[in-house]
């Protein structure tokens, strides 16, 4: 639905040039919600900004539902930018309009009728819960609520792709978890495709189908969440079941251990313990709800000869479940 | 000196009082409305031509955006940088050319419109700059046209500043009008110059004072309830830019 092709971009700053994108090639599928992650000053923002080219790329191709945006002239990108909705950190509403003025801005634009406008902008406004507040004035709502006319306005023209920058960064947990459900609900039942970018994992596990990192300008490593999961040597994965520092080297092996779906790891452990006749130490765990299910890692420290490691690894691996040798015993 | 004794002095203050706030009122609305104009469209300009702004290459063409942007910078610049007495006798030859004559009530609209639009549109530039450019993105996003995002989100996300600039010019207009008045362009400023100068009437001074003072508290107090009416709940600071001081 959406492919970025060898994009590039670097904007003159006054310490000289500073390369934004570097060759960034990107796909986001039909109907997927797909999330970048990166710090601030990673390149993401220029990334989202060049999917409806409020930043066009020095070099390279963005194309949309099969429309290369780069080679639009002026009224075409118009046209097509009314099927990219994009919502923003610090909402963007028009404080000199009502809730239901900022919705219909859109379908204005679109060059909707009077009489469409209000029947759709009352529909959209329904779909993200702010009926009542439809007269209400911008600076009268919270912050949760303003993202909802933001999501409503982007969707008033029925586009097919969404694009969030950073939309729940400026919002408290709650609401955030409010908003992020929302999206959810609104992929669901519209199809709609999202591409958005943010700087908090919490986001990504909670709402993305696949997920890319950021660095310096570059894509570092991209992949479906549940993929990126089962990947120890992930920088994703790292971030998201933070196990710290090997310890110092002493004979011993060391595994990690990645559930899906399952809600405990102590029969795995008692397992190998048992079965195996290992001495088994706990180094770390963390568990997270990715997708809906507990997902979690663990780090075990294994005595034992090799080949009771060995087949203690196999034996697990049979069970489906992913073990990653991090260290060897000497 | 007149005579205040006269039987006829106060029915004759008041009648020729009366004329010159018409007149006066005249001036200043016509001088208003050409001033509201134009002052938006040139303060406009000078937003969307600047480096950056989206109209930074009309016509495909860099250096006409920028030629556009310098040259009205400069007429902006030299709008106001000349006192207003002067500006308006060098603007003598202007008005008889467009008017066919120079003096009386509404000649004196060409140098007061000159005056003035250089004024309210740099106070135009000012409220748009301050409009976030993260409105315009949104437009942008949505798909709207360079017009569009200047008369759908630019213009009426700065209209409460305009407004408060617009008071403030406005003031400055009957001020200025006054100073017409003194070379013939009627009004009170003719009335003050006329009864209390030449002939030292200090109760047509006076009653004159009275009534520019009045006008202006209008105007003043139209301005802020308009704005305030529009902002409904807007910044502190915002409403302490009503409480500037006219010029």
């Amino acid at each position: 639905m959406i492919t970025l092709e060898q994009v590039s971009k670097t904007f003159a700053a006054r310490s000289g040039p500073v390369r934004a994108l570097d060759q960034v090639s990107l796909e986001v599928q039909q109907g997927e919600i797909y999330g970048v992650i990166g710090r601030s000053g990673a390149g993401k923002s220029t990334l989202i900004r060049t999917v409806n080219m409020l930043e066009r790329p020095d070099s390279g191709t963005v194309t949309v539902d099969g429309v290369d945006l780069t080679g639009l002239g002026a009224a075409e990108l118009r046209r097509a930018r009314q099927g990219i909705g994009m919502i923003f950190q610090q909402f963007n509403l028009l404080e000199s309009r009502t809730v239901r003025g900022n919705v219909e801005l859109a379908l204005e634009i679109a060059g909707v009728d009077r009489a469409a406008r209000r029947a759709r902008s009352g529909e959209i406004l329904e779909l993200v819960g702010l009926t009542d507040r439809a007269h209400a004035r911008v600076f009268e709502l919270s912050g949760g609520q303003k993202q909802r006319v933001g999501i409503a306005r982007a969707l008033a023209a029925d586009p097919k792709v969404l694009l969030s920058d950073e939309a729940t960064s400026a919002l408290d947990p709650e609401t955030t978890a409010s908003i992020l459900g929302l999206l959810r609900e609104l992929n669901r039942e519209l199809g709609l495709t999202i591409l958005l970018i943010t700087h908090e994992m919490d986001v990504v596990k909670t709402l993305c189908d696949s997920a890319a990192l950021m660095r310096d300008g570059r894509i570092v490593e991209h992949g479906r969440l549940d993929d990126i999961v089962l990947r120890t040597d992930s920088v994703m994965s790292r971030d998201l079941f933070p196990l710290g520092e090997l310890p110092e080297p002493r004979g011993t092996a060391i595994i990690e251990i990645t559930f899906v779906g399952l809600a405990s790891e102590e029969p795995v452990i008692s397992r190998l313990a048992r079965t195996h006749e290992l001495d088994v130490s706990l180094l770390g765990a963390a568990i997270e709800t990715i997708h809906g299910r507990q997902t979690g890692r663990t780090r075990l420290e294994l005595s034992g000869s090799a080949a009771q490691i060995d087949a203690a690894v196999a034996d697990l691996q049979g069970q489906g479940l992913t073990v990653n040798r991090v260290r060897e015993a000497a | 000196m007149i005579d205040s004794s006269d039987p006829d002095f106060w029915p004759d203050l008041f009648a020729t009082v009366w004329k010159a706030t018409g007149e006066t009122l005249y001036q200043v609305g016509w001088t208003l409305l050409l001033t509201a104009i134009l002052g938006v469209i040139v303060g406009t300009l000078l937003v969307v031509t600047d480096k950056g702004g989206m109209l930074e290459r009309p016509l495909g063409s860099r250096a006409l955006g920028r030629t556009i942007n310098v040259v009205l910078q400069l007429i902006v610049n030299l709008g106001r940088s000349i006192p207003f007495i002067i500006l308006m006798i060098a603007l003598i030859p202007f008005t008889r050319l467009i008017l066919g004559t120079a003096f009386g009530v509404t000649a004196a609209i060409v140098p007061l419109t000159v005056a003035a639009v250089p004024f309210f549109a740099r106070i135009v530039e000012m409220s748009l700059r301050e409009v976030a450019p993260g409105l315009l993105e949104a437009g942008s996003s949505l798909g709207a046209t360079r017009w569009q995002l200047v008369s759908k989100v630019l213009l009426p996300e700065a209209l409460p500043g305009l407004i408060l600039g617009f008071t403030t010019t406005a003031v400055s207009v009957v001020n200025f009008s006054a100073i017409v008045g003194t070379i013939g362009g009627g009004g009170l400023g003719d009335v003050a110059m006329r009864y209390g100068y030449q002939r030292y009437s200090t109760e047509y001074i006076v009653v004159v004072i009275i009534v520019l003072v009045a006008i202006v508290a209008c105007i003043q107090a139209l301005g802020g309830w308009m704005s305030n009416r529009m902002r409904r709940g807007g910044t502190p600071s915002a409403r302490s830019a009503a409480e500037v001081p006219p010029a």
